[in-house]
């Protein structure tokens, strides 16, 4: 009983915590917005908007570059479109139940048991294929469409947001999730970066090391659930995993080192969702679409900049290094 | 830890490696059978035998990655299978990285994986560092630290993997064919720094299909397929003929033969 009441004031702790910082942050770029006439920082849901969408675009392309360098791009597509049948299961349970929960929780615990199980199933099989990638994808959305057909009757209706994501539609409660969210993958990644790198760069040598590479593909896989429900508010299921993918493969044309790779995919997807919240609001076009199209046109732009590069290397005399520079 | 029956070779000192009586098949048929050896520290020890053999299913299973059918493989005095002080392995394999992936990361972030298993959660320390770029500087690369892994001739590129497992203070190194792919002029000075490193007292185990390297090189030959065939020094090994009764023909023995 006393544990119960414990969690709870705890967590109430939390959130009034959490919702005052983001009353601060909305404090912050209302300042902003009137001191340098920015007309859309006139709204609280654009606040929300901008705050989770920079904070999708520090976790995705964190998760990501991990995922992309192990020819993994596929099971973020997989887990948001399992995420979509915890979308439904939450629906479905407040309708039955005429509870409250927000689906984007149940989102995270289904796609988190989703990632666990694909995970499974490639120690298994012993190889992550794309067939059981593209079993488990089919599976997800598929359940989510009959969940939700189910509870309507038939009629399939307000699930457009979760499907393509709306910058309107973030809510007090759902920005804090992300916050949350947000801390948890940081943190994680941060304790675990030299063992997730080492399992990214060479399994079996990290195996011989006696690293528990099973575990930490685990992790990644429940991460990557994390990051792809986390993301989901913005950029919708059928988008996300662009985040994942698209700022990394651009940061990976000119990053010599794995961390400036990390730091600029990190970089190139704020820019893409900043440019691309701030232009679907002047031209009233959906948020998720218009990121992916920046983050596009900015990878283009990166091969161009690698191809130059890679030119002038081959041309120059190859420099040698001063013992100093030899850093991580 | 019971006292075992003393088999070929063993000196009653604690071996790095300990095999014993190992059966091991991914099918029902065996790719490695009843195979017992023991390496002592210090030794450069070349394994070889013909495609299909097993030498390389062996190595796999003295590092723990396969589970023994039958036998048992004790590794640094542990289990192989329990990971145990596994920082004081090293393992160099097949040039894969070239063809595989592109993935940026340095040659320096390479060899500072090596300190990975001494760090653990812990932050990676300017002492870490230092023992990196001494690594480096043993393989003769370290003008090279700031390269892309993948920007490395193969040859260099082994020389990374190796500078890694003495960066992790390794005792032992072992080696998976680690000359396919480099040229034939850096194969001689891969050959040469191996050499020097078990001069400074490196235990080394090599998985070689070059048959003429391992006996210029190694101080002890072993043979397989599938069995063991030979063991003992590279000399008594090319006076008997354990060669052509592991590879079931007549090959030409000149030095410097590849059987592949």
């Amino acid at each position: 009983m006393t544990g119960a009441l414990l969690v709870t004031v705890v967590l109430g702790v939390l959130y009034g915590a959490l919702d005052w910082l983001i009353d601060r942050w909305s404090d912050a770029l209302g300042w902003i917005g009137e001191t340098f006439g920015i007309g859309m920082l006139d709204y609280v849901f654009m606040h929300h908007a901008f705050l989770v969408g920079s904070l999708i675009a520090v976790m995705a392309p964190l998760i990501g570059t991990f995922l992309v360098h192990r020819q993994l791009a596929l099971i973020g597509d997989a887990l948001a479109h399992t995420a979509f049948a915890g979308v439904a299961v939450g629906l479905f349970v407040n309708a039955t139940f005429g509870t409250g929960i927000s689906p984007y929780v149940t989102a995270v615990v289904v796609a988190m048991i989703a990632s666990l199980a694909i995970e499974l199933i490639s120690e298994v099989t012993d190889a992550y294929n794309d067939v059981s990638m593209a079993i488990v994808l089919s599976t997800g959305f598929a359940l989510g469409a009959v969940l939700i057909s189910l509870n309507t009757g038939g009629l399939a209706v307000g699930i457009n947001q979760y499907l393509f994501g709306n910058l309107a539609t973030v809510s007090r409660e759902n920005a804090i999730l992300l916050v949350v969210l947000f801390v948890v993958v940081t943190l994680v990644v941060s304790l675990t970066y030299k063992q997730l790198l080492y399992v990214t760069f060479d399994e079996t040598a990290a195996r011989v090391a006696g690293l528990r590479v099973p575990w930490y593909n685990r992790v990644m896989a429940m991460l990557t659930a994390m990051v792809v429900v986390g993301a989901m508010q913005i950029m919708g299921v059928i988008l996300v995993a662009a985040m994942l993918v698209v700022p990394v493969a651009g940061a990976a044309q000119f990053a010599r080192s794995f961390r400036e790779a990390l730091l600029a995919s990190v970089v190139l997807a704020q820019i893409a969702v900043l440019v691309g919240i701030t232009l679907s609001y002047q031209y009233e076009a959906t948020a998720g679409g218009t990121i992916v199209l920046v983050a596009v046109a900015i990878y283009i732009g990166a091969v161009l900049v690698g191809k130059v590069q890679s030119n002038q290397v081959t041309a120059e005399e190859p420099r040698s290094i001063p013992d100093e520079e030899l850093a991580d | 830890m019971t006292p075992e029956p003393t088999h070929n070779r063993s000196t009653g000192a604690d071996p790095i490696v300990d095999v014993e009586d190992v059966s091991f098949g991914y099918t029902a048929s065996p790719v490695v059978e009843d195979i017992s050896l023991t390496v002592e520290r210090g030794e450069y020890v070349g394994m070889i035998g013909p495609n299909g053999s097993g030498k390389s299913t062996l190595l796999r299973l003295i590092l723990g990655l396969h589970e023994p059918d039958e036998g048992q493989v004790e590794l640094l005095g542990h289990p192989a299978r329990a990971f145990a002080e596994r920082e004081k392995v090293g393992y160099v394999a097949q040039d894969v990285t070239e063809n595989t992936k592109r993935m940026p990361i340095t040659v320096a972030e390479v060899v500072l994986m090596g300190r990975f298993p001494h760090a653990g959660f812990g932050r990676i320390t300017s002492d870490d560092r230092d023992r990196a770029r001494q690594a480096l500087r043993t393989v003769g690369i370290d003008h090279l630290a700031d390269r892309k892994i993948t920007q490395l001739s193969g040859g260099q590129r082994q020389r990374a993997y190796i500078a890694r497992a003495l960066a992790g203070e390794a005792e032992l190194l072992v080696l998976d064919e680690p000359t396919v792919g480099v040229d034939a002029e850096s194969v001689d000075a891969f050959f040469d720094l191996l050499t020097d490193l078990n001069d400074d007292g490196m235990t080394i185990l090599l998985v070689e299909h070059d048959i003429g390297a391992v006996l210029e090189h190694t101080s002890r030959v072993i043979c397989l397929n599938r069995a063991l065939y030979f063991d003992g020094d590279p000399v008594a090994f090319a006076d008997s003929d354990a060669l052509d009764r592991a590879y079931g023909t007549n090959v030409r023995r000149d030095d410097g033969v590849v059987l592949s």
